[in-house]
């Protein structure tokens, strides 16, 4: 569903832009918003989210899809944490539809969906490994790299079954916001994928905007 | 595909319960839906390192499907097959939907605590796979998506997901023929979107086989390239045994 948001980014607390392959954390208090922006199109914010006080509760795609009795989210979609607390709910959406079934590339999903020889390229989930042992503080570790969000992906059910990743939906200056219901950490990985078109086979920037 | 048709084991799980166990490389693990309308939650990991576990993200996109059938293989977060789906006696298994929780079986079923039932008590999906995965130093933090076998989940084209009853019929089997040794954690328990009137309970059996062995024309590694591969990465890990 296509909602826009009443929010400028003059008035945002927090901006920051973060490039294709990098990875972004940070604490969104309850109440406050923030806002991922896709700049250039057909790019994937490969995201999760963790309870800040408490990172043992954290986003759980399987809760919220049964729970809201739909695969996709869009605005009005409640995240579920696994204990079953909404953790934020989109507030905004200009894309109107994202994925959370087709998780983060990893180095050996690479080897699988690709070819064995592109194990070393870089992937999602390397940029959470090395988030979580760059940031000891948050005593997280490959436990915690949980299956995710991908927003501003566009990934297919249909009636009989199948499943596919598809062109992106997205465009340059579409965005998807949430409103955070409890401090919760936010771990993106602005996915530096190749191989497949969830990037546009163009990894490009996104930003972060946070309004109090 | 099965060595014998005489299992090496034979057991059954009540309906409500959890249980967990080890299987090895070489071998099937048979489900059987003994009344019809079963649920098995299931979880898997690596004795070796627990670290590597199912990952629903990683089964479905190699695979291209929403849905797991025979034919398909269950990966790990580690691009290896932890076990494939060599039979399937009723096409469509659910592993999109997560298990039943504590609050949502006492709303909908209302709470019967083990002094009023004793161990017809009202078991959840969730609380019964942290029992299991505590035997393994395993809790909370290494929940993952799991599979509910016999359940078919369904969408429509906007995505709205269904439920459909009476999907499993009595004597129903799964074959999953382990390809890794693998803590295999289960439940009985109702599946999440299980809307009877009253808390449903189904008992489950499951059988031990030997594995005959996988053959370059298998039809699970040849099933996709992705799954080729997978199987070229788990023979890669057992190089040195």
């Amino acid at each position: 569903m296509i909602k826009q948001s009443a929010l400028t980014p003059d008035t945002a607390a927090f901006r920051e832009i973060v490039p294709a392959g990098e990875y972004f954390l940070k604490v969104v208090k309850a109440g406050e918003t923030v806002r991922i922006l896709d700049l250039e199109g057909n790019q994937a914010a490969d995201t999760l989210f963790y309870n800040a006080h408490n990172p043992i509760e954290r986003y759980s795609a399987v809760d919220t899809i049964r729970e809201q009795g739909n695969v996709y989210l869009t605005a009005g979609s409640k995240l579920m944490s696994s204990e079953n607390n909404v953790l934020l709910e989109i507030t905004a959406d200009t894309c109107g539809r994202h994925d959370t079934l087709g998780g983060a590339c990893a180095a050996e999903s690479n080897t699988t969906r690709y070819a064995l020889e592109k194990k070393c390229m870089h992937s999602c989930r390397d940029s959470w490994l090395v988030a979580v042992t760059e940031h000891e503080e948050l005593g997280m570790s490959k436990r915690d790299l949980t299956h995710n969000i991908n927003f501003f992906m566009n990934v297919p059910v249909t009636a009989d079954g199948g499943l596919t990743f598809e062109d992106g939906i997205s465009d340059a200056g579409k965005y998807v916001e949430l409103q955070a219901a409890m401090d919760v950490l936010m771990m993106i990985s602005n996915c530096p994928q190749l191989n497949n078109p969830c990037n546009g086979w163009n990894p490009t920037p996104i930003e972060v905007l946070v309004w109090s | 595909m099965l060595q014998s048709s005489a299992p090496l084991y034979d057991d059954l799980i009540p309906r409500g319960s959890h249980w967990s166990f080890i299987m090895r490389r070489g071998h099937v693990l048979r489900l059987i839906d003994e009344t019809g309308n079963a649920n098995v939650g299931m979880l898997m990991y690596n004795p070796e390192n627990p670290l590597e576990r199912y990952n629903m993200p990683d089964t479905l996109k190699n695979q291209h499907t929403f849905k797991l059938t025979s034919g398909h293989v269950l990966l790990s977060d580690m691009g290896r097959v932890f076990a494939s789906v060599i039979r399937d006696d009723m096409g469509w298994h659910d592993t999109v939907s997560g298990t039943c929780n504590a609050d949502m079986v006492a709303q909908r079923w209302g709470r019967k605590t083990y002094q009023q039932a004793h161990n017809h008590y009202h078991r959840n999906g969730f609380t019964s796979f942290l029992n299991e995965l505590a035997k393994y130093g395993l809790g909370k933090k290494d929940l993952t998506a799991n599979l509910n076998w016999f359940s078919k989940v369904t969408t429509d084209d906007d995505g709205k997901l269904s439920l459909v009853s009476g999907a499993s019929h009595a004597g129903a089997i799964v074959d999953l023929r382990f390809e890794m040794d693998t803590i295999v954690v289960l439940h009985t328990c109702p599946h999440p979107m299980n809307t009877a009137t009253d808390y449903p309970g189904h008992p489950v059996r499951y059988q031990f086989f030997r594995a005959a062995p996988v053959t370059d024309a298998d039809p699970c590694r040849l099933s996709s390239p992705e799954a080729t591969r997978a199987f070229a990465n788990t023979a890669l890990y057992h190089l040195f045994q």
